[in-house]
């Protein structure tokens, strides 16, 4: 049966103050499904993932099922670590799902590191967040007290399960996985080349899992009611819900976890409770400052994964007029659900002043390694503070656009693709305003 | 004057390096400890951290510089960090960033013994924009006429971002 609005998983303790502990958790029924995990063979929970059409929910979208079964049959000192590093602009799902309900995490967790054959595991969370944090480590010497953390998994005996939480101190790039383990080493956070991948040579040298609290708590679920019940909550390869954050000019904006086949026009207008003050609709971002924006004539598709890559609704990316981003194979950049933090602005915004502010954010974070990155954030970075401020000269939109291509596919880390792409899609969507603004001609003095 | 880790923090340390297979990965919660204990990283702060992880000074400085969080030097007690990200953009947040700087006298990016200020990237409550962290208290939806108020709460309730190492 497909999700219908209303229908709850990982949200559903939003609000109660009292689940954060674990009697309460527990008298829900809580740490019953890590229970059941370990009577079942890590075989059949990974087939079970497999059958889910879970996909991860920090950014990328890989199927999680997938993901697990990189890992070597015959690997030991396997490490689960979960990315709480939610800093992507525009997403605020993961620390309020690590507020309501860390043992829901905890959960997840213990049955992916029975599934794994991990034993020392880590949450990895973004150092602002000091009020999560400090929830998340009572939580967790909760479950030791209990005996579900500690030298036997759960009590079994099966395998130890340790979970540790490693706070971050200030850095965008860390949530990208490898950069995470670079920082967790004790290194500076910079990211890792692939291959080799995280699965393979991760952690301290050892096999490894990254995946999103989002994702980890989408488990105990597909454990409970089967991997088959999740995917019909979803649609096509897209099981469970989807889990989006919605801010800007809508008048409730808000976490909201929706059934998967819900398109953005029925967001903003029956969720949402449509555009703040009145106002007209202009653009929106789908999936964190990183994704290509979207425009009226685009919202009837749903905030499926699949579909904001596919659907022919939406307009391609172009670098030059009229010329699509190539992303090789015959395929074209579109957007992507991305992280599900979608924001909406309304007719009076001033979209070259927004895209000039994602792109001193990325400029700001990134790393610094790549010199297409490095240089590239830099320089779309100060073209577009100088667009927005009217400044701007005649051929700088073409400038930023060969600018973005250049970013695009050549760097160590997606963060390159997260600022080139934006920047493409606000210049395909917006050209309009970008070249009003850029009134001085070329050798004219500035 | 030689610096030193408390006994507290030693013991906290102690534990820590029972989770990890060396001494390095503790460097981020050394840290932490190490600005708690010492208000910053000045560099006889980064050479006690350095001995005490058995790393080198160069390696422990390239840690500290590469994370916002670590200041060399001294701030106020309390970090205010306003979110002028997207979605606090759009609702307003320069506006809410305009008037801390009004009511506190200080620019982004400076402090006085009470307060240092920052212009902070997406701290993750973009359904409440403008949003602004202090510690572990979020102030959400702000409006510059709640300025006032926030700041007079903090003088009298400060919340340093020592509070939960
Ligand atoms: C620049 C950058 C920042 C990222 N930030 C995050 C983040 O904050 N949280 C997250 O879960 N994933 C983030 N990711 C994605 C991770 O690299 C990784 O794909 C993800 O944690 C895998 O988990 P999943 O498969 O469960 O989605 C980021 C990726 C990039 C390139
Ligand atoms: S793409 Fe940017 S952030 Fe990623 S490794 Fe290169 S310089 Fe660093
Ligand atoms: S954009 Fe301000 S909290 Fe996310």
């Amino acid at each position: 049966m497909p999700a219908e609005i209303g229908q709850l998983l990982v949200t559903r303790r939003f609000g109660d103050e009292e689940n954060k502990q674990i009697t309460s958790y527990e008298a829900k029924g809580g740490y019953k499904i890590a229970r059941k995990a370990m009577l079942m063979p890590a075989s059949d929970i990974v087939d079970q993932i497999k059958a889910s059409n879970l996909r991860g929910r920090g950014g990328a979208g890989f199927p999680t099922g997938l993901k697990w079964s990189f890992v070597p049959k015959d690997a030991t000192d396997v490490h689960l670590v979960v990315n709480c590093d939610e800093s992507e602009p525009g997403t605020c799902k993961d620390r309020e799902l690590v507020y309501w309900d860390p043992h829901l995490l905890i959960e997840g967790m213990i049955i992916a590191a029975h599934t794994l054959g991990a034993v020392h595991n880590y949450i990895y969370i973004r150092g602002e967040m000091m009020r999560e944090y400090a929830v998340l480590v009572k939580a967790v010497e909760e479950a030791y007290a209990r005996g579900y953390l500690g030298d036997r998994i759960m009590g079994t005996g099966k395998q130890a399960c340790h979970i540790t939480v490693h706070r971050g101190a200030g850095a965008y790039i860390c949530g990208e996985e490898t950069a995470l383990l670079n920082s967790m080493e004790g290194l500076r956070g910079q990211p890792r080349l692939k291959p080799p991948f995280p699965a393979i040579k991760g952690l301290f040298g050892k096999p490894t899992v990254v995946n999103n609290v989002e994702t980890l708590m989408n488990i105990p679920f597909i454990v409970d009611q089967g991997g088959q019940w999740f995917a019909d909550l979803g649609v096509g390869r897209s099981g469970g819900t989807r889990t989006v954050c919605v801010s800007g000019h809508v008048e409730k904006p808000g976490i909201y976890e929706l059934p998967m086949t819900i398109t953005f026009r029925e967001l903003i207008e029956d969720v949402c409770g449509g555009m703040w003050k009145g106002k007209k609709f202009k653009g929106l971002i789908p999936g964190g400052t990183s994704m290509p924006p979207l425009v009226d004539s685009e919202l009837d598709v749903p905030v499926e994964f699949d579909a904001l890559m596919t659907d022919e609704r939406i307009k391609p990316v172009e670098v030059t007029e009229g010329v699509p981003f190539d992303m090789g194979g015959g395929r074209q950049l579109r957007t992507m659900a991305g992280s599900g933090g979608i924001v909406v602005f309304d007719e009076d915004t001033d979209v070259v002043a927004l895209c000039s502010r994602i792109m001193s954010f990325y400029h700001h974070e990134s790393c610094g390694q790549c010199t297409p990155c490095r240089e590239g954030t830099g320089w779309m970075d100060k073209i577009c503070k100088r667009i927005a401020a009217g400044k701007g000269k005649e051929g700088d939109v073409e400038l930023l656009g060969k600018i973005a291509n250049g970013i695009a596919g050549n760097t160590i880390c997606a963060l390159g693709e997260a600022a080139a792409w934006p920047m493409m899609g606000f210049m395909t969507k917006f050209r309009a305003e970008f070249e009003a603004k850029c009134i001085i001609k070329k050798g004219a003095a500035a | 004057m030689s610096l030193k880790f408390s006994e507290e923090a030693n013991s906290k340390l102690e534990v820590l390096y029972g989770r990890y297979p060396s001494k390095q990965p503790v460097i981020l919660a050394a840290l932490h400890l190490a600005q708690k204990e010492f208000g910053d990283l000045r560099d006889e702060v980064i050479e006690v951290v350095a001995k005490t992880l058995d790393l080198s000074k160069a390696h422990v400085f390239g840690v500290v510089t590469f994370y916002t969080m670590f200041r060399r030097q001294q701030g106020g007690t309390t970090t205010i960090r306003v979110c002028t990200n997207v979605a606090c953009m759009l609702r307003d947040g320069y506006d809410v960033l305009a008037a801390f700087e009004n009511k506190l006298g200080l620019k982004r990016g400076e402090s006085n013994a009470d307060f240092s200020l920052v212009e902070e990237e997406c701290i993750a409550a973009c359904a409440n924009a403008p949003a602004v962290v202090c510690g572990t208290k979020y102030f959400l939806d702000v409006t510059p006429e709640q300025v006032d108020e926030i700041v007079d709460f903090l003088k009298s309730n400060p919340h340093p971002e020592s509070e939960v190492c």
